[in-house]
């Protein structure tokens, strides 16, 4: 199997950029919340991306933002992988009204933008890390349910699953056995799309000041951080822009190649 | 017997009333999850229990639920949104300037964006794999992998702080000559069109690309027509349906995109009078903006809806 050379320029990114937010405190020059220098000192041989607003090290503060955003971009992908990609098949197996309640209530939910219901619910909600998780990993379960869901309703209707019915399987069996093999690789696919969606996500809070909360880095909020700084000239609030999009692309290349490959496998065109 | 289009258009319209009903519910419920204590988060951690015991009465917080969810419904239904905890302001007042600003800025964006998105569309697909196609499939999907904000960072460090073209923040306010505004919210404009073009663009290449290899393409081009001919009048109309549900999606992410392109760029709209209510948990304010974005939103995808039944020739003449 040759890997294509976009697919593994992404695969270097990705992995560089995972490694570094798992290996932050190995890595970073200085501590996160440490004043090391100078107010927007510019880049030098000490400060590689120069210093922010109040003087702390910005390639520091980008590493262990990349470690928050990361973290919890993966965390509600994860959560919404599992809740949704569940809910989806059961209500393809189902049938029924277990799947017009689902369904309908996901129709409802997908008809407020998820910026705004993510919006309204944290504004009673106390802004930490776990609710943050909690809400964007339920906001975007219900893309994830109308894929699964989509995904499943061809494969119940197989041969191999009818006869898993009739020789007596359970639930369970049918749905983690006999369809999530066979629904995989659309959903890796996918995943990685969701995870690109994810950090824009919490970017998006953060910089409205709704998300991650200081001293705590996280891309969007170094760009909250430095904005005054752009007036003057000084671009360290564009950094976490280069961080972002290049994550974006190079998991959008991974994601890509997976679908190919996945669907060459099946007989299906490309690859 | 009534024609089955209306028929069609009404059931559609009276689904999306129904399905706005049960968003202001959504709406609703997602500001309750904390039972009640609304007037402590007010009055802070210091309020004595008698001011605390009064303002829950003033705001009807002794009453159950589903009584102050049909109060506030009614209330809303006769145009009135209440009053904002924070500053006492009538919120319907505050909000009608506002919506007007977004949906000013919301306008101009999709002026620019609708015709240069079909129109790159029509391009790319004329030049299928060859370089102007694949020069705009790069650019669009550059603009759609940074998020909106951060190109509106990148639109002002490069034409208002180092080419000095426009304003960095868009003040926009009575009194201000129509051609003043527009100069004002260049850069808004800007970046919301960047925003929402790329992925109007790729999902109109894609409508007319599934049309072109219909059976009558095939026929016009051995006929000898011109390749955009082709496109333009054989290829787009039979893709105008996949195409309008694509611009009206993208019109309502445009009223989305709206509430931080309006932070980044300090401009008096809906999205930064709901982000600032966010943050002082002004809970009366968030539900009147959230429910009236819901209501922008499932509007345009009715729209979307009616359009697609109207464009579609096969429900206009039945049998």
């Amino acid at each position: 199997m040759r890997i294509p050379i976009s697919a593994l320029i992404g695969l270097a990114f990705t992995g560089a950029y995972f490694f570094a937010a798992i290996f932050a405190s190995l890595i970073a020059p200085y501590g996160m919340a440490e004043i090391v220098g100078d107010v927007w000192e510019p880049a030098s041989s000490e400060f590689l991306l120069g210093t922010d607003g109040i003087g702390r090290d910005l390639l520091s503060r980008m590493i262990f933002g990349g470690q928050t955003t990361i973290f919890v971009a993966t965390s509600a992908t994860l959560l919404s992988f599992g809740l949704g990609s569940i809910l989806g098949f059961t209500a393809a197996v189902k049938g029924g009204w277990v799947d017009q309640i689902l369904s309908r209530g996901v129709d409802l939910m997908m008809s407020i933008p998820s910026l705004i219901s993510a919006l309204v619910v944290l504004s009673v909600m106390p802004v930490t890390l776990p609710v943050l998780i909690l809400v964007m990993g339920l906001l975007d379960a219900t893309r994830v349910f109308r894929l699964s869901r989509a995904v499943a309703v061809d494969i119940t209707v197989m041969d191999y699953v009818e006869a898993a019915r009739l020789r007596g399987e359970k639930q369970m069996w049918i749905i983690f056995r006999e369809i999530l093999p066979n629904a995989l690789s659309p959903l890796v696919a996918e995943m990685g799309l969701r995870f690109i969606f994810m950090v824009l996500f919490i970017s998006t809070l953060s910089f409205l000041g709704l998300g991650v909360q200081p001293p705590l880095a996280d891309w969007g909020g170094i760009v909250k951080e430095n904005r005054e700084g752009i007036v003057y000239g000084i671009p360290a609030a564009l950094i976490p822009a280069v961080a972002i999009a290049t994550l974006a692309i190079s998991v959008n290349l991974v994601a890509d190649w997976v679908l190919t490959r996945t669907s060459s496998l099946k007989g299906g065109r490309g690859g | 017997m009534v024609h089955p289009v209306i028929k069609l258009v009404a059931q559609r319209i009276a689904l999306g009333l129904l399905l706005l009903l049960a968003a202001s519910v959504l709406i609703f419920v997602g500001t309750q999850i904390l039972p009640g204590d609304v007037a402590q988060s007010i009055l802070g951690q210091s309020a004595t229990p008698t001011s605390l015991a009064n303002l829950r009465a003033e705001l009807g917080l002794n009453e159950p639920p589903v009584t102050r969810y049909f109060n506030w419904l009614g209330a809303v239904l006769q145009g009135d949104l209440g009053k904002a905890l924070t500053n006492g302001q009538d919120i319907a007042e505050a909000m009608g300037k506002r919506l007007g600003n977004t949906l000013f800025l919301a306008f101009c964006a999709a002026v620019i964006a609708v015709p240069l998105a079909i129109g790159l569309g029509l391009i790319a697909v004329r030049y299928l794999n060859r370089w102007p196609d694949k020069l705009i499939s790069m650019v669009t999907l550059a603009t759609i992998s940074v998020p909106e904000f951060l190109l509106g960072y990148i639109a002002i460090f490069l034409l208002s702080v180092q080419f000095r073209v426009f304003p960095s923040l868009a003040t926009v306010y009575d009194g201000m000559s129509l051609g003043e505004q527009l100069y004002a919210i260049a850069l808004p404009v800007l970046v919301l069109v960047l925003t929402v073009l790329g992925h109007m663009m790729r999902m109109t290449r894609a409508a007319i690309l599934n049309v072109m290899q219909s059976a009558y393409i095939e026929t016009a081009e051995l006929k000898g027509l011109r390749p955009f001919t082709v496109i333009a009048r054989h290829a787009f109309p039979n893709a105008i349906a996949p195409v309008v549900n694509v611009v009206m999606l993208n019109l309502a992410y445009l009223v989305v995109g709206v509430v931080v392109v309006e932070v980044v760029f300090v401009y008096p709209g809906m999205g930064q009078y709901l982000v600032d209510h966010v943050s002082k948990r002004d809970v009366p304010v968030v539900q009147a903006c959230g429910l009236v974005f819901a209501a922008v939103y499932i509007g345009l995808n009715i729209v979307a809806d009616v359009v697609s039944i109207l464009a579609n020739p096969r429900l206009r003449h039945p049998k």
